[in-house]
């Protein structure tokens, strides 16, 4: 076990910095979401509030991005979506080929620039 | 794949539901994007020492890519467990409202909150699209063993991934690392754009990607709460002003 998961004190760390932290916000959710009814105002808005957070968290990676990411120039970064996104459009809401379609702009640009 | 009818036969019994949310997992790209995601978080962890066992562990109670890449490089690069913390708790607020959106898909008027604890904890981006998705082609009663189906098919998955990524760690091109990465951008953005029914979703989607930046320059450690929730407050605004006019 020891070698496997490393020690109790890491698995400690996990629970309090990872697990603990992350947990706690499902949680609330589901304490002050019992209430919540399906067709409300109030579940538009926090639905709206939902997509714009992770709208963040989408801009997040494409501005600052993490790890290799950092090593593909930022104007291929944004061609890369934009062209994913006009692929998912023209292919009627395909996500499938919108993936595709942006993974291919980025490895034929790094292609391109050596 | 598509989901049977609403048809109470085909629907007869948890067991068959939690089996065709079991089997939803190879109808969505998500699928595939996530395999990838975690892929890099195994990489990530094994180049940054920590055992296999405990990467392991951290899929299965974290549960969410964002806070498991920011827990393993905080961690990695010599933070406190409270720094880690602090930043781990801010990634996950998102969390939050895709909680309080997705139960009332699940639950029924007699449904007890301790039934949807695991529920709950499977809730991520993914699980959040693919309910609004699947969820109206099942039926309301079947809902939360469905989606038990889904959370346990997807959780495997990516175990499964975790452990290859940990093995293959040191052999992965670093042109291989920007493809994985560039997966999670592009696919939150389609699978989210996919699922906006209301004029509200999509402004919200639009000037969420548009104020973040703004909102990056302030450098307040929650610029992502602070974009978000002014961006989803007013594509609220402006569809209450629609509703009103």
């Amino acid at each position: 076990m020891s070698d496997f998961v490393g020690d109790w004190h890491a698995l400690l760390v996990l629970v309090v910095a990872g697990f603990l932290p992350n947990e706690v916000w499902r949680m609330i959710g589901l304490w002050l979401g019992a209430g919540v009814d399906e067709g409300s105002e109030l579940l538009v808005w926090v639905r709206a509030v939902a997509t714009a957070i992770l709208a963040g968290v989408i801009a997040q990676i494409l501005v600052s991005p993490p790890g290799a990411l950092a090593s593909v120039p930022g104007w291929l970064r944004y061609s890369a979506v934009a062209a994913g996104f006009a692929a998912f459009v023209v292919t009627r809401r395909s996500t499938l080929a919108g993936v595709v379609c942006g993974e291919l702009v980025m490895l034929a640009g790094k292609w391109w620039l050596g | 794949m598509a989901l049977p009818p609403l048809d109470p036969y085909k629907w007869q019994g948890s067991l068959r539901a939690f089996a065709w949310g079991l089997r939803s997992v190879t109808s969505t790209v998500l699928t595939l994007v996530l395999f990838a995601t975690y892929l890099g978080i195994g990489a990530l962890a094994h180049d940054t020492h920590f055992s296999l066992g405990w990467v392991l562990a951290s899929t299965l109670l974290v549960w969410a890519g964002p806070a498991q890449i920011i827990l393993i490089s905080t961690l990695g690069s010599g933070a406190t467990v409270l720094q880690a913390a602090i930043a781990v708790t801010v990634s996950a607020i998102r969390l939050f409202p895709m909680v309080v959106s997705v139960l009332p898909m699940i639950r029924t008027p007699r449904t007890k909150r301790r039934e949807l604890l695991l529920v709950t904890h499977f809730i991520a981006v993914t699980l959040w699209v693919e309910c609004f998705r699947l969820l109206p082609q099942v039926p309301r009663e079947r809902r939360i063993a469905f989606t038990h189906g889904l959370g346990v098919g997807l959780v495997s998955v990516c175990l499964v991934a975790t452990t290859i990524g940990y093995g293959l760690a040191a052999n992965l091109p670093e042109l291989f690392g920007a493809a994985i990465l560039l997966l999670t951008p592009l696919a939150f953005l389609l699978s989210t754009a996919r699922n906006c029914r209301q004029l509200a979703d999509i402004l919200a989607l639009a000037l969420g990607l548009a104020l973040f930046p703004l909102a990056a320059q302030l450098h307040t450690g929650v610029d992502i709460l602070i974009s978000g929730v002014s961006a989803g407050t007013i594509a609220y605004g402006v569809h209450w002003w629609r509703e009103q006019a």
